[in-house]
């Protein structure tokens, strides 16, 4: 018997704290707000807390909490219906616990900012919506959750929306993710058709008896339907361009949206699916194809940025990357243990980067920056933690993540591995490049000035409102708080993985039927004793070279960036034109807009606008206008007034009637 | 013994006539003449219809045709009157207030 | 074979056709009146080859003797001159008037003469004396009778109203 855990509070409580602060933020004052956003999402983490505690108690087959029902159609039923089970448990802790800090954060960073109220107001309903998503037991109910998400970054990415650039991102974000959409409801109809309905329990129950029946070219499908709706939310190839352009947002909302939660969706999708993607294995094959390529074409971009916010957007979209290469090689829970300690590592780096940048008066050029980490000490140690992180140096906490998805890609195939470790090494090379060039040399900004003036003039587009005291100063504390949160999770984030207790958390998910004891087997399907040592050892040695590439990636940015920061420039203008496409993200963006959104723009323009608007239905209207005057003015010269003419034509009526009734009459 | 359609083609040569007075005439008067012209044509034809068939009513509706062309007459010139009085012409093609 | 009944109908009817054609040809109204009177004469010859006696006598006393008399007084009182061509006319109706009822009547009177299929009428077939009218005008034909005398009635009290002088009006005499 599953005690009723109200899983519904869980998505209701930010909901709430969005109407308030939606519908009477405007005329509150900032304490107020903050303290509504920040009690109802802090109330959903507490409620989360509770339904953890909660959780052990419960024990399989899980049901889900129906709320309402929604759609009736025969036999094909869909309802307000929320579900827990480890995957959508960690998913909530993860989703209430990085948001609340976030929320903690955003205080002290919008604190100047008139959209306050707005802001938090659209903090609080992505939460709902991001809830939603991870409870959901049917793909309709997750979809709402998909669609609201996109919605949230729509409104946060555009939350300067005066200014051009961020509502031009803002519609590229929809727009782009709106094409994934589009495959995740093929995907979803297909679903209906051949399952006849969309609760997860029911498809991934009769996926088995499908293939069976010969079905597996459709199930194919479904699959890789789902991966392009992932690509879109999750910024793959070929939908990852997005992302970059995302950055115009307050920095919280990259941290939190763009680098925690909602880009995880797609990773948390195809988890959630993976009965499916395990029966249709070409389907599990393109997943780990464009998660592979996608981690390493983002990291070759993200060496060469020099936006600081843009090297973390970039590395999202690689990490992502990796994220889908482990579920594409069938190691779901691995990819979900890399979505935890991405989540505390990328929130805390695009955090600290806001720091940073806050600290330096809203410039975000590297080129602008150096030196910082004696003006900023408390920023800086929280992001070294992030950056070492990241890498993958143990013990922190990426490593065991990157590690565990590299050790399952290889045992699939050694090109994804490869590809993995080259990545792996780009990756550290990137996040130690910008560590050094942030905080390391000689500060060459304009924001320390001792007069006390104004400190952003001329310099940072961004938006952040600056106040007026000169200089490089350290954050207020309500932003410092959650930076050393998230660099303790950092650190000790990734010990759950030890042993393969997370798998093994993880596994009624993935392995249903299966003990632990067995999960140990089919972790490592060696019968015999010397081939099971043979394969731990093969394991530590990929271990090694992983850390190794991580190290040198360490060594190659010190070599580059501190000890000869003119180097740098020699090698670019050494490499010529491959330097110049990279540094201009391969032109993906003009390729696109060249080949899909100017025909597009230029079609509407032509064909619909000026051929179908202008000259079929105004000139219709126009032209039945036109015609009924001219018409008019034709007849109106039969009123002349003239008697005799009204006589004539009398008479010829007249003649005709009568021709025709003796002609009628002759017949 | 004449053939009927001799009475109606005298017939409808009157009633041509009569229309064609009544069209092409721009004194009022004289379009007035006209259509009595017209309505004599008619009663010819009804006389010799009634001779044909052996129906005295044809005779009897010329008499009322008679009548009534009386009475429109009389109020036809009394209107041409009036309207002299106030347009003090008697061409029809200036009396065309009426046009859009 | 060709009888006296024929050629008197072939002489009044010219005499009827001159005089309309006559009518439209003259120019001040005084003589289309005349030549309609001549007109409606040659009328009641041929309505009395029909044998319609009541008929003709009623044309000339009714129709030449007292319409056309009062179409003579209103020329007389109007002091109608001769038309003069003035702007404003019509084209239709110059369409319409002379070619079209010339073109019309001869089709109506090629139709007739190929397509009849009656018989000839006699002279005098059908005596229209006025005793044998007279019952058919009372009894068949009692109600259009006193209608049409209430139809006169009407008619002239509108032409007087109409034609009377406005200042005559007696709401408009003040003593």
């Amino acid at each position: 018997m599953t005690p009723n855990l109200h899983l519904w509070l869980i998505p209701l409580l930010p909901l709430i704290g969005a109407a308030i602060n939606g519908f009477f933020g405007r005329r509150s004052s900032r304490p107020a707000i903050t303290t509504v956003a920040l009690v109802f999402s802090g109330a959903a983490f507490a409620t989360a807390l509770w339904v953890a505690s909660q959780f052990s108690s419960l024990t399989p087959p899980y049901h889900p909490e129906i709320l309402a029902s929604w759609i009736r159609s025969g036999t094909f039923r869909v309802d307000f219906s929320f579900y827990l089970d480890q995957l959508s448990l960690v998913m909530l802790l993860i989703v209430t616990g990085v948001g609340f800090l976030i929320h903690i954060y955003s205080v002290g960073y919008m604190w100047e900012d008139a959209g306050f109220y707005r802001f938090f107001a659209y903090l609080n309903l992505f939460m709902f919506f991001m809830l939603t998503l991870v409870l959901a037991s049917n793909y309709l109910l997750m979809f709402i959750g998909w669609e609201g998400v996109g919605l949230a970054s729509y409104l946060l990415i555009g939350f300067w929306f005066p200014k051009a650039s961020a509502a031009s991102a803002g519609k590229k974000a929809f727009i782009v993710n709106r094409i994934g959409d589009f495959g995740f409801l093929i995907a979803l109809f297909l679903i209906i058709k051949h399952f006849g309905s969309l609760d997860f329990m029911q498809v991934f129950g009769s996926v088995a008896p499908f293939v069976r029946a010969g079905n597996e070219g459709v199930l194919t499908a479904i699959g890789i339907l789902l991966m392009v709706g992932a690509c879109g939310k999750s910024a793959q190839i070929p939908l990852y361009i997005w992302l970059p352009d995302a950055m115009e947002g307050p920095t919280p909302v990259s941290a939190l949206i763009h680098a925690a939660t909602m880009v995880t969706a797609g990773v948390y999708m195809v988890s959630r699916s993976h009965v499916i993607f395990e029966h249709a294995p070409i389907a599990l094959t393109v997943v780990a194809i464009i998660g592979t390529l996608t981690a390493l074409f983002a990291a070759t971009i993200g060496v060469t940025q020099t936006d600081i916010k843009k090297v973390l957007a970039y590395s999202t979209v690689s990490q992502l990357g990796y994220m889908f290469l482990g579920c594409g090689v069938g190691a779901f829970s691995a990819g979900i243990f890399h979505l935890m300690t991405h989540a505390f590592f990328k929130g805390l780096l695009f955090l600290a980067a806001g720091s940073v940048i806050h600290a330096v008066g809203g410039e975000q050029d590297m080129g602008q920056m150096g030196g910082l980490r004696t003006k900023i000490p408390w920023t800086f140690w929280t992001m070294t933690m992030g950056t070492i992180a990241i890498a993958g140096i143990p013990p922190f906490a990426g490593f065991f993540s990157k590690d565990e998805i590299l050790w399952q890609a290889s045992r699939v195939s050694l090109v994804y591995w490869g590809i993995g470790i080259f990545t792996a090494f780009l990756t550290s090379l990137y996040m130690f490049r910008l560590w050094f060039l942030t905080f390391f040399g000689e500060y060459r900004g304009t924001a320390e000035r001792s007069d006390g003036h104004d400190a952003h003039g001329g310099h940072g587009d961004s938006s952040h409102t600056e106040h007026g005291h000169g200089g490089i100063h350290e954050s207020p504390k309500v932003m410092l708080v959650p930076l050393v949160i998230l660099a303790i999770l950092s650190i000790v984030g990734g010990w759950v993985g030890i042993n393969n207790r997370f798998e093994k958390f993880l596994s009624p998910v993935f392995r249903p039927g299966m003990t632990a004891a067995s999960l140990e087997e089919t972790a490592a399907p060696k019968t015999s004793e010397m081939e099971d040592s043979r394969d731990h050892s093969t394991e530590m040695a990929f271990t090694i070279i992983s850390v190794a590439a991580s190290l040198l990636g360490f060594a190659l940015a010190w070599f580059l960036y501190y000890r000869n920061p003119q180097m740098p420039q020699q090698v670019a203008a050494s490499l010529g034109a491959f330097y110049t496409t990279v540094v201009h993200k391969y032109y993906v963006d003009e390729i696109y807009a060249a080949v899909f959104v100017k025909p597009l723009i230029d079609g509407s323009t032509q064909v619909l606008w000026h051929g179908v608007d202008q000259n079929v239905i105004d000139a219709t209207l126009d032209g039945s206008a036109d015609g009924a005057l001219e018409a008019s003015d034709v007849a109106r010269h039969m009123q002349s007034g003239n008697i005799r003419s009204y006589a004539a034509w009398v008479a010829a009526g007249a003649a005709v009637v009568i021709g025709y009734m003796i002609w009628m009459g002759t017949r | 013994m004449v053939p009927l359609p001799y009475y109606l083609i005298l017939s409808g040569i009157l009633f041509a006539c009569g229309v064609t007075g009544f069209l092409i005439k721009r004194n009022i008067i004289t379009i007035f003449i006209s259509i009595e012209l017209m309505l004599n044509g008619v009663n010819l034809s009804f006389v010799a219809f009634a001779a044909q068939w052996g129906k005295l009513s044809g005779q009897v509706f010329v008499f009322f045709v008679m009548v009534v062309a009386a009475a429109e007459a009389a109020v036809g010139l009394a209107i041409i009157i009036a309207v002299y009085r106030t347009r003090e012409t008697l061409n029809v093609d200036q009396v065309n207030l009426l046009k859009l | 074979m060709i009888s006296v009944h024929l050629v008197l109908f072939l002489i009044f009817g010219a005499v009827c056709v001159a005089g309309a054609i006559n009518l439209l040809a003259q120019s001040h109204p005084i003589n289309s009146a005349l030549s309609l009177v001549v007109v409606m004469g040659a009328l009641a010859v041929e309505y009395l080859l029909l044998g319609a006696e009541f008929v003709a006598a009623v044309q000339v006393i009714v129709y030449a003797g007292a319409i056309m008399v009062l179409f003579v007084f209103v020329i007389m009182l109007l002091n109608a001159g001769t038309e003069e061509r003035t702007k404003g006319g019509s084209y239709v109706a110059m369409i319409v008037g002379i070619p079209g009822m010339l073109a019309g009547s001869a089709l109506v009177a090629w139709v007739l003469l190929t397509h009849s299929g009656t018989k000839s009428v006699v002279a005098g077939a059908l005596p229209g004396s006025p005793a044998q009218v007279a019952p058919l005008l009372f009894h068949e034909f009692l109600l259009p009778f006193e209608v049409t005398s209430i139809l006169v009635l009407v008619a002239i009290m509108g032409a007087v109203v109409l034609a009377s002088h406005p200042n005559s009006d007696p709401k408009k005499e003040k003593t």
